[in-house]
């Protein structure tokens, strides 16, 4: 039995379903993330496990015991919010100190575990300070401390990182796992952010419409996504729309030019699509990979990376290509041929 | 934008014009600001002034004090300022148990509410107090329900003439801190309904709390209407009684209250000194 079971957890909010029959195990010591566009109901199905809306149907089990009805303040778990949410009447350290001072602590313990929480999110010297003496990032670390502070059964994140700047986003994010990971804690990270998502978690929950689309590991979300939704949600993805050639080899047309899948073709006849990642694709002739020609139609440059869109008959295709010094990027208007391998291509029914 | 130096209305006024003469195209005071500066300060000082320099001629031919030293000495005064003090305490207590729960659950759970809630509150503007007082006396004075020989009447009447302060006051407070992530964070930590108002809500509207409290004891003490009709003792009609009797004393009297006024906002923001984050004063948001 898992850890924290969600099991059929439905939400409906007047005639609309927010969330719908919600099946998800974490283990004890996991990180999952409910990963999706705004509205996908992540968010409320996070505050269903904390408490702050109960589920319409369905029920929630921690720790083998049911806790669907309990109210927030009976559940012992962590939470960090957008907002930061941090108390403004009280400095850092009662900020962290008062989850213990309502379960009645005694003092002596209590700055003692408020040291230890200052130390884990480096931020030992800052305990006298208010929240309005503090960065953002400093005021979520001190959100964070908070929440960890009454050793919580599970920590549940929402959306933490949205309200700062993007470096301190990355930094944070991985200061998050690194003290997930050190004290083992059972998390529910909730994001839109799919790259936040695919970094630092287990396992990956994309959902969509109230629906979870797919469960798996970042790796497995990436490379082999279960729904369009999925695919075109997570990561950038190309669409070519093919006619089969020859089914049995796998042999499709694009636009007159030839190209052949490495996946099972299963409806032969009428369109269907292609689906390609930038990265799985390279300028230039590579021999026994599909080639296409086409037309450069933009050059980013966006640092790392140089991202080169091509444009074949109707379809643009997007591919990306590692910026090394004294590369020559290709102008727009050029002549080129793009190369894949037959194993990138992926076929989806329909156009 | 020099020459419309808003007439004093409100401390939202005073720190708008405040905020205008520190933008630096005025910091270079022009003799125009100063010539409207002066003008306001003579429009509120000015009979002041007077009315001290009034109420220092009881003796024909020499300032003294001693209209002062008559109100100091009268009983009454201390009957009546007393019995107003205690009205307006009752009403702030009153007043505060009231609002702040409501004010907040309107905030927390009942958002689409919030206009009608403060469409109620504004009543007392639309409704005069003589027509409330009135009312109050049709309906309270007869039986099934008889009120009009017990001082419920007069707090009742208080708590509504103060409410649009009080609401508003406790409203801009609660707007300017995040009410429902501080109220859950404060859940998820095990925090009970009690430990959230007392610990969370109520010290980060201090501030508010007391602009309202004193707002209240500002009307309480200056009303006059509900007093008078009601025929309970309180400052007012004491003041009125006496400005009909004595004209030194009642000038005397007037400077009093006004002093009294003042250091009771003294006193409120040497309360509200330091409160993190908190800048107001009054309702003003």
């Amino acid at each position: 039995m898992a850890y924290l079971e969600l099991l059929k957890v439905g939400k409906t909010f007047g005639a609309t379903d927010a969330v719908e029959e919600f099946n998800l195990e974490v283990e004890r010591g996991e990180l999952v993330s409910f990963l999706g566009p705004s509205g996908c109901g992540k968010t409320t199905t996070l505050r269903m496990v904390a408490g702050f809306e109960i589920p319409t149907n369905g029920s929630v089990r921690l720790n083998g015991q049911d806790i669907t009805h309990n109210p927030p303040n009976q559940r012992n778990v962590g939470m960090v919010f957008q907002a930061y949410a941090l108390f403004p009447n009280m400095t850092v350290a009662d900020n962290v100190g008062f989850g213990l001072k309502i379960a009645k602590k005694a003092k002596p313990e209590i700055e003692v575990r408020v040291r230890e929480m200052l130390d884990l999110i480096q931020m030992p010297q800052l305990g006298d300070r208010y929240p309005y003496q503090l960065s953002g990032g400093q005021q979520q670390r001190v959100a964070l401390a908070r929440a960890l502070a009454i050793e919580p059964q599970v920590l549940l994140l929402d959306e933490p990182l949205s309200a700062l700047d993007a470096k301190i986003r990355v930094e944070l994010r991985t200061e998050i796992r690194r003290i997930q990971q050190r004290l083992g804690i059972t998390t529910i990270y909730v994001t839109h952010d799919q790259e936040e998502a695919l970094s630092i978690s287990d396992r990956v929950v994309v959902m969509n419409a109230g629906r979870m689309e797919q469960v798996g590991a970042p790796y497995e979300i990436y490379n082999y996504p279960a729904t369009p939704f999925v695919a075109s949600f997570v990561g950038t993805l190309n669409q070519l729309q093919c006619t089969v050639v020859d089914a049995a080899a796998g042999l499709l047309a694009h636009n007159g030019q030839r190209l052949k899948t490495g996946s099972l073709i299963e409806k032969a006849d009428g369109p269907l699509t292609v689906m390609l990642r930038p990265e799985q694709i390279h300028l230039g002739v590579i021999d026994d990979e599909n080639q296409l020609k086409g037309k450069v139609d933009h050059v980013a440059f966006l640092g790392s990376i140089i991202r080169i869109l091509v444009r074949i008959g109707e379809a643009i295709i997007t591919l990306d290509v590692l910026n090394e010094r004294g590369h020559t990027l290709p102008r727009v208007g050029d002549e080129v041929t793009v190369s894949f391998p037959a194993h990138a291509c992926w076929v989806l029914p329909g156009p | 934008m020099r020459g419309d130096l808003p007439q004093i209305a409100g401390t939202a006024d005073i720190s708008r014009v405040a905020r205008r003469l520190r933008r630096p195209s005025s910091r270079r005071a022009s003799p125009w600001a100063w010539f409207w500066l002066a003008l306001g300060m003579l429009y509120f000082f000015v009979p002041l002034v007077a009315t001290l320099e009034f109420s220092m001629r009881a003796v024909r031919g020499r300032y003294t004090f001693v209209a002062f030293q008559h109100i100091l000495s009268d009983p009454d005064f201390y009957r009546n300022f007393g019995f107003s003090l205690m009205w307006a305490v009752i009403t702030m207590v009153i007043s505060l148990l009231l609002v702040v729960p409501t004010a907040y659950w309107v905030h927390l759970r009942l958002r689409r509410l919030r206009p009608v809630v403060e469409f109620i509150t504004l009543m007392p503007f639309v409704i005069p107090a003589v027509v409330l007082v009135f009312g109050y006396i049709r309906l309270y004075g007869s039986r099934p329900l008889v009120l009009t020989g017990s001082p419920v009447l007069l707090v009742a009447g208080y708590i509504v003439l103060s409410l649009p302060y009080m609401y508003r006051s406790v409203d801009a407070g609660l707007r300017a801190i995040d009410v429902r992530t501080l109220t859950e964070a404060a859940q998820s930590l095990g925090a009970g309904w009690p430990t959230i108002l007392r610990q969370v809500i109520f010290p980060n509207l201090r501030v508010a709390l007391l602009s309202g409290t004193f707002l209240t004891l500002a009307i309480v003490v200056g009303e006059f209407t509900f007093a008078s009709l009601l025929v309970w003792p309180a400052f007012a009609p004491y003041m009125e009684d006496l400005g009909n009797k004595k004209a030194y004393e009642a000038a005397a009297l007037a400077l009093i209250s006004f002093g009294l006024t003042w250091a009771s906002i003294g006193i409120i923001q040497w309360l509200g000194r330091g409160a993190p984050g908190q800048t107001q004063v009054t309702g003003a948001h």
